[in-house]
């Protein structure tokens, strides 16, 4: 299990580079620079400031000089946020960005593979034709919308919750961005969980079970659950995907200073160095996950262990 | 084992939890949230130049000179001063009592070094053209002078001498500006460009910073070595980012924030009803206009169809239906508003929309163009709604009045100013300009030519002479019948449509007291104070 976890580690360094490679050169192919604005600055002024930031180099020295860095660790400073490094940056928001994701993942999945097993146990009854009439209300309606709803009842209207991030102290200022974040998961995951459910519950071995006078909850207990949350498993990945595109959009409405947003200001802002920080830190992410979601599966389905 | 699991579960989200909450301390006394748009890029004053890091800095920094609460011009870290009469030469007494947060003396040999540094071309400052006027900044710029051949002298520590090149009437307008704030130069020697961390960071204003995270929030107190200490009431200060219109406007209804640096145009006419006394709505020195493209044809050499386009444009319609937020209409290139000038307006600006539609289609028909041979334009704007909808209103003027045929175009913001800089394939262009200190000069120079914000390519003999002559020209009459005389060419040749001109808007909380709208937008929170109100939302 080690080799095949460090084979897999080794692997990603080349895709990485690419990675890496590919951002690079995209960012600076964009139009415009990170200095541009309406006002054009007299040309020995933007000298002066390209000669500063290295921009004046051939690309191919401003790429070796960026990766040396990269391999040092060393991300840069921000062109944007000039009183600050790449680094600083990312080390600040991924903190939040995670406690928020993580939060609302684990909230999606405990209520999801809840209502999704209930349903499927009730099937064809009215609980489960109104949960899943709830969920795909949930899936419809994106979090750009459910969001700012939230907000104007609970915080402006009601006032029970805070509106805002910043200058709010406690946890109830996560309320709102969590579940705002884990619904449209909620929904999804629930109706992952019922469909497969009622496959298990059809299946052979749960037919067995039931010949043998075991009782419906200890037949989805000890049985049925395992392998009726593999699909929801698998789709932890995407999820995470959808977690993190959802919480730029979360971010953004709820003015919370996560990755999702530098990555979007970054990307407008054109800063180069934050751009690609951020790129190099979510793709090392994702490597991360997709190892971690395969070596899971292992230990959950004896199945794929044993080949 | 089951329960181990759990147990270690349970002690990884503990710990995610309880990683990055620190540094939150609130402060005793009297708080004043602000609403700020983006984030400084950074509060070294040399290297900024956004609003909103010019909002920040005027808490925690302050120039020789400053404005005072009703936006007029007032002494700062300079106490005094003197012009010679051929305005080359400005003598500034420094205040005895000025300090920066630690304590130590602010003298006039700090003013020097920074003003110095600005112009250093190892320091990369946006804003070194600002004081280009002073003798041999612009050399020092072009790296063909040392920095310390700059014309500031401190002649000893409370008396420092600038000189000019040339008069600048506005010049103690430029050294209110962030950029021409001091540096501490112990600070600057012993941590470089590093200088600007909250706990580090010396402040010459009234408060100081305190702790910034980046995307949220810059907190600041009380410097109680400021000079004018006891002249400020508000305790602490929170500048909060918020990027989106919408979550401050929020923000400000759920009672977090007491003023908004903006209100959206799409809540604008509830908010009006809202809160009407809450909304200040004032004219601000900003200018939103689509340029032509005057190096390539239809609009090199057609000055017909350029008059034609601009009278043909309603902007009464434009700024009550569309934008709709108390902006003026533009006759003008420069702003009402602005001190000692009486902005020159298009010769058509006293006709009605429908006689300027007559004389529009007239030189349409002059320029070559009518019903059969359509003019065919190009029109460029950055995406954004805003930006959306007056192109599409205008469009459909120029289409119902002229028959023209206007193809919209909208670009990514960089990509729109790359295609404009380089003047290759834009035809007509949206763009804007807010002035950078409260005089026409800031509007007028920009289209002399060789400018390099000089969008349209403008070149006037006539008007760069006239521009010539105001800049030499001491007596501040003359200057301003020069300046007059060259805004009136500039009318007449259409280089630009000035559409409207931009307001500021904000929500201002009935809990603050000493809000004064001015042209120049600037609220520095020493001004302010906070009453405790019952009816507070």
């Amino acid at each position: 299990m080690l080799r095949y976890a460090l084979l897999r580690l080794l692997g990603a360094i080349p895709t990485l580079l690419l990675v890496i490679v590919l951002a690079f050169l995209m960012v600076h192919a964009a139009p415009g620079g990170p200095f541009d604005a309406e006002r054009t600055l007299p040309a020995d002024i933007e000298a002066n400031i390209a000669a500063a930031y290295h921009l004046d180099e051939p690309l191919h020295q401003q790429f070796f000089r960026y990766i040396g860095g990269v391999l040092q660790g060393d991300l840069g400073p921000s062109y944007r946020y000039r009183d600050h490094t790449v680094g600083e940056l990312i080390g600040a928001a991924f903190p939040l960005s995670l406690k928020l994701g993580a939060t609302a993942m684990l909230l999606a999945v405990i209520v999801g593979v809840l209502v999704g097993a209930l349903a499927a146990i009730r099937r064809n009854t009215l609980l489960d034709r109104s949960l899943m009439a709830v969920a795909m209300t949930g899936i419809s309606i994106p979090v750009f919308v459910i969001a700012p709803v939230l907000v104007l009842l609970l915080a402006v209207k009601l006032q029970w919750l805070p509106a805002g991030w910043s200058g709010n102290e406690g946890l109830a200022k996560y309320f709102l961005p969590v579940i705002a974040l884990a619904l449209p998961q909620i929904a999804y995951i629930a109706r992952l969980m019922r469909a497969s459910m009622i496959d298990v519950l059809a299946s052979d071995f749960v037919r067995t079970a039931r010949a043998q006078g075991v009782g419906t909850s200890a037949i989805v207990r000890y049985h049925a659950l395992k392998p009726a949350m593999l699909p929801v498993l698998s789709y932890m990945g995407p999820a995470i995907a959808a977690i993190l595109t959802g919480s730029v959009v979360v971010e953004e409405i709820f003015g919370i200073p996560g990755l999702g947003q530098f990555f979007v200001r970054g990307a407008l802002n054109r800063d180069y160095t934050l751009v690609l920080g951020i790129v190099i830190f979510y793709a090392s992410l994702v490597v991360l996950f997709n190892l971690v979601v395969d070596i899971l599966y292992g230990a959950i389905d004896p199945r794929i262990r044993h080949q | 084992m089951k329960s181990l699991k759990a147990l270690l579960l349970i002690v990884v989200a503990a710990s995610l939890w309880s990683c990055g909450e620190s540094g939150n301390e609130v402060p005793q006394g009297s708080t004043l949230d602000r609403g700020l748009s983006s984030d400084p890029e950074s509060l070294d004053p040399h290297k900024m130049r956004s609003v909103q890091a010019g909002e920040v800095l005027r808490d925690i920094g302050e120039g020789l000179a400053s404005y005072s609460a009703t936006g007029e011009l007032a002494p700062g870290a300079a106490e005094s001063w003197t012009v010679s009469d051929d305005g080359l030469t400005y003598t500034f007494t420094i205040r005895a009592d000025a300090r920066w947060s630690n304590g130590d003396a602010v003298t006039a040999e700090h003013f020097a070094f920074s003003l110095r540094r600005l112009v250093d071309p190892a320091t990369a400052a946006f804003n070194a053209f600002m004081i280009a006027d002073v003798t041999n900044a612009r050399e020092i710029s072009a790296g063909e002078k040392a920095p310390a051949e700059l014309a500031v002298e401190a002649f000893d520590e409370h008396t420092l001498v600038i000189t000019l090149s040339q008069p600048t009437p506005y010049f103690l307008s430029l050294l209110t500006y962030p950029s021409t704030f001091p540096v501490h130069p112990g600070l600057f020697a012993e941590h470089g460009d590093a200088f600007t961390r909250p706990g580090v960071l010396l402040s010459d204003g009234a408060y100081k910073l305190d702790s910034w995270q980046p995307g949220s929030v810059l907190r600041l107190s009380r410097n109680e070595q400021y000079w004018n200490n006891a002249g400020t009431s508000i305790d602490a200060v929170n500048h909060h980012v918020l990027t989106q219109e919408m979550t401050e406007l929020n923000r400000y209804r759920a009672g977090e924030i007491h003023i908004t640096g903006a209100i959206p145009p799409d809540s604008f006419e509830q908010v009006r009803e809202e809160r009407p006394d809450e909304m200040h709505i004032a004219p601000y020195l900003g200018v939103y206009y689509y340029g032509y493209n005057l190096t390539r044809p239809p609009f090199k050499d057609s000055p017909q169809l350029r008059q034609a386009l601009s009278m043909a444009v309603d902007r009464e319609v434009l700024v009550e239906r569309i934008t709709g937020r108390g902006e003026l209409p533009a006759y003008s290139w420069v702003p009402p508003g602005v001190d000692n000038y009486d902005p020159r307006r298009f010769s058509y600006a006293d006709l009605s929309q429908d006689e300027r539609n007559a004389t529009a289609r007239r030189l349409y028909h002059e320029a070559g163009y009518g019903p059969d041979n359509p003019a065919q334009i190009e029109l460029r704007y950055n995406t954004s709604d805003t930006q959306q909808r007056i192109a599409l209103a205008v469009q459909s003027m120029w289409r119902e009045v002229l028959g023209a045929e206007i193809t919209l175009i909208n670009e990514e913001f960089q990509v729109l100013l790359a295609n404009m800089r380089e003047a290759e394939i834009t035809e007509i262009f949206r763009s804007s300009w807010i002035g950078d200190y409260n005089d026409a000069h800031t509007f007028l120079n920009i289209l002399q030519d060789g400018n390099p914000s000089n969008m349209p390519r403008y070149s006037s003999e006539e008007y760069d002479g006239l521009m010539q002559r105001a800049s030499e020209q001491v007596e501040p009459m003359r200057r301003r019948l020069y300046l007059e005389e060259a805004e009136r060419i500039l009318l007449t040749d259409h280089p630009v449509i000035p559409l409207y001109f931009f307001v500021s808007k904000h929500l201002v909380s009935p809990e603050v007291v000493g809000w004064g709208d001015n042209v120049l937008d600037y609220h520095y929170s020493q001004h302010l104070s906070l009453a405790p109100n019952d009816a507070a939302p």
